[in-house]
């Protein structure tokens, strides 16, 4: 039981950055319809900076928590700066463009940040900076961390104080205006360049905090972290309902849950020794090695997507999306 | 008469040119005859991704041997010889490896120095068996390298079937752990590693839990871990590199995980401490030869004399020991022909950095050193040398080498000279 709860703890931490990935591609999916891919590589930028910048004032002999706090303030900085040039530069001149052009322009503007990324930060696994001293609590025989803690207190902050912004601010009424439709908004005297401006940039702020809870939660990053979290979060925007705030949220909880339980109870789900009965050349094989495992733990990347295909045949508008005629 | 005048000034202007063209011609014939013949050797390791370190590391140990040869004014052929060094990238990727190693060929270098993985090095063996260039790794330990029978391929490191059993006999002699769990990254490498400290173990009646795995590229282990830690095993061990390996010991830690953790050479370097952080203390692991620190003194200190104060990390005095051994078979042969310096080559002993080093039937080094090392306040130290199936503490076996490389200076032969230098 121990076993199962620790997954679970194991498996909210990583869904709650995930839920916050999720959300900067929900907001700006549900207001201009782009997908935008290169919104993984906002998190690696962050994730960098913050490991840049604590790496060099740590030695200096600052409080440890005020160095981890000046890191995060770089890479919002960066990120936001990054987002709103992203925005302005590429994706702007294509607003009115063929849906496919804007798209494939975000796949492109990915490639250009990872590979800036590469040039400025070497190709190699860069060690995050441990300045705050991990420490695990014990709870029901599962050992949580402190900074495990503060991911998910900070993911939930994060996540209430962006409902708040949008359902109960003159800027997220213009935003939700924004979605329905962008000409009548316009017409309402609703500036929607700004507004369009301003999701890129809160989806930048967070996607920076999330870098910098995966680099400490992990203590590594790399160039190409980006990717795959930029990836499994889109998964988790579609599983809840791409272009739905609490979608997001709720989809990458249940993504990050599936995933740690997935990884680890799928070597166990696919011991082929649990059919010996059947078979007798089975049960000698088993007698030897005692397992037979089809699918082991490195597959667990698999299931992000598995959930993503299953979703799409099942549920397509996603788990609270509204099924609606002309997006997707 | 003035055109006259023109011819005959014509016909001594051709004249003359004829004579200069005459005598200009023979000169570069002269000078190219005696001039310098160039060697290219080439050498393969990642230079980009996520060991791009140890790659630059085993590029340097090569780079101070053709360094040492050009200075030293070797001649072959009567010729002097000027070595370089094509250096290419193989991304650790088993599909580029083999691109380079087409492209090494195509150059027709005569010889190559690399990979640095085994899974990039096992498929590009057959291509430069085809295109008949000796290759010597210096840090490629799967066994099948050289168990595909070419006769082009050398390695100058120990084997995973070396390395696996001595890591594990180790950990069972030392901890005496009754449940050990295993983990690899999925690659040749790790993989092949796992299954030879598997074998052991089982041999030694440790009881195996059923193998557990990531890939080369796995950050989050705690899926993995946590189902280890309900097991309850006394010693856990990886078979991959270290930028994977490092997050992998870090969380094993903040889960509670309290076994000993034992690594193979892949994760058995410097930046164990950096990655893992605190983590890393007491790690266990082997590598494949012997340590740095154990290496000839002259060669660390040429090192650090060439590239600025940098320290030798993993392989580059194999790396360093692979280029001379081919320098060296080149010169007994008197050519830079692979056709005739290879057989040469198979039946060379040769005094290096890393010790004596002589080659089996199969391409092999004869009686390879293994090493345990342990983790101590964030750095690598070894703990002893295992040879020929025997246990030797450190302090001893430094004593024993000690002495070994004083005395050598006289008779090998390019080495002396170049370590002047």
């Amino acid at each position: 039981m121990d076993i199962f709860l620790q997954q679970l703890i194991n498996g909210i931490t990583l869904g709650s950055v995930y839920a916050v990935v999720a959300l900067g591609y929900t907001m700006v999916y549900g207001i201009i319809q782009l997908i935008n891919f290169a919104h993984g590589e906002v998190v690696m930028i962050g994730a960098m900076v913050a490991l840049t910048v604590i790496g060099l004032l740590a030695p200096l002999g600052f409080p440890p928590m005020l160095v981890v706090l000046i890191g995060t303030l770089c890479a919002m900085l960066v990120c936001v700066a990054t987002a709103w040039s992203m925005e302005k530069l590429a994706y702007r001149p294509l607003r009115h463009a063929p849906r496919l052009a804007p798209l494939i322009t975000a796949i492109g503007v990915s490639i250009i940040l990872q590979h800036v990324a590469m040039l400025v930060w070497s190709r190699n696994v860069l060690a995050f900076p441990q300045i705050i001293h991990t420490v695990s609590y014990s709870v029901g025989g599962a050992q949580i961390t402190n900074i495990q803690i503060a991911i998910v207190l900070l993911s939930v902050v994060l996540m209430a104080s962006l409902s708040l912004l949008v359902y109960r601010t003159r800027l997220g009424t213009a935003m939700r205006a924004t979605a329905q439709n962008a000409h009548v908004a316009a017409l309402m005297g609703v500036d929607v360049d700004r507004v369009i401006s301003m999701t890129f940039l809160i989806g930048a702020f967070l996607a920076a905090m999330a870098g910098v809870m995966v680099g400490s939660y992990y203590g590594v990053a790399q160039y190409t972290m980006g990717s795959m979290l930029g990836l499994k979060a889109f998964s988790a925007a579609v599983l809840g309902g791409i272009g739905h705030l609490p979608g997001a949220m709720l989809g990458g909880l249940v993504l990050g849950v599936v995933e740690a339980l997935g990884a680890g109870y799928i070597g166990e789900l696919t011991d082929l020794c649990h059919l010996q009965a059947l078979s007798e050349r089975l049960a000698e094989r088993c007698a030897a090695d005692g397992h037979l495992v089809l699918f082991g733990s490195n597959y667990q990347d698999v299931f992000a997507f598995i959930v993503l295909i299953v979703v799409l045949i099942v549920r397509p508008q996603g788990l609270l999306g509204e099924r609606t005629g002309e997006r997707a | 008469m003035s055109r006259l005048s023109m011819r005959l000034v014509a016909m001594v202007l051709l004249a003359v040119l004829a004579a200069c063209g005459e005598q200009k011609k023979p000169e570069p014939v002269k000078a190219a005859a005696p001039a310098v013949l160039e060697v290219r050797i080439g050498h393969v390791a990642p230079m980009t991704g996520q060991i791009a370190h140890l790659g630059k590391d085993n590029e340097n140990g090569a780079q101070l041997a053709i360094a040492q040869a050009n200075a030293a004014g070797i001649k072959i052929g009567g010729q002097d010889v000027r070595f370089i060094l094509l250096s290419e990238d193989d991304q650790a990727d088993p599909k580029v490896g083999t691109t380079v190693a087409q492209k090494l060929v195509d150059a027709k270098v005569a010889g190559v120095v690399g990979h640095l993985n085994s899974g990039t090095s096992i498929p590009a063996s057959e291509i430069y068996s085809n295109g008949n260039i000796p290759v010597i790794s210096g840090s490629a330990t799967n066994p099948k390298l050289t168990e595909q029978g070419f006769k082009t391929q050398f390695r100058v490191v120990g084997r995973d079937d070396q390395q696996g059993p001595a890591i594990a006999q180790y950990l069972v002699d030392t901890r005496k752990p009754k449940v050990v769990a295993i983990i690899d990254d999925a690659t040749a490498y790790g993989e092949g590693l796992a299954n030879e400290v598997e074998k052991t173990l089982k041999a030694a009646n440790v009881k195996v839990l059923p193998r557990e795995k990531g890939t080369d590229k796995t950050t989050d282990w705690k899926a993995v871990l946590t189902k280890i830690k309900g097991k309850k095993p006394d010693a856990v061990f990886y078979g991959g590199m270290d930028a994977t390996g490092g997050p992998l010991l870090k969380q094993a830690r903040e889960l509670g995980i309290k076994a000993v953790f034992a690594f193979g050479d892949g994760s058995c370097t410097a930046e164990m401490a950096k990655l893992a952080g605190a983590a890393a203390e007491g790690l266990l692991c082997s590598q494949a030869g012997i340590p740095v620190e154990a290496a000839d003194a002259k060669f660390l200190a040429a090192y650090k004399a060439k590239f600025d104060n940098v320290e030798p990390i993993l392989y580059s005095p194999f790396t360093y020991d692979a280029t001379q051994l081919l320098i060296a078979a080149m010169q007994k042969a008197d050519s830079a022909d692979p056709a005739k310096y290879l057989p040469i080559l198979a039946g060379i002993s040769h005094r290096g950095a890393t010790g004596t080093i002589a080659f089996d039937e199969k391409g092999d080094r004869k009686d390879a050193e293994m090493t345990i090392f342990t983790l101590q306040a964030g750095k690598i130290t070894a703990l002893a040398v295992i040879k020929s199936g025997q246990t030797i503490p450190i302090a001893e076996f430094v004593k024993m080498a000690a002495p070994a490389p004083e005395s050598t200076p006289a008779p090998s032969t390019a080495a002396p000279e170049v370590n002047k230098k």
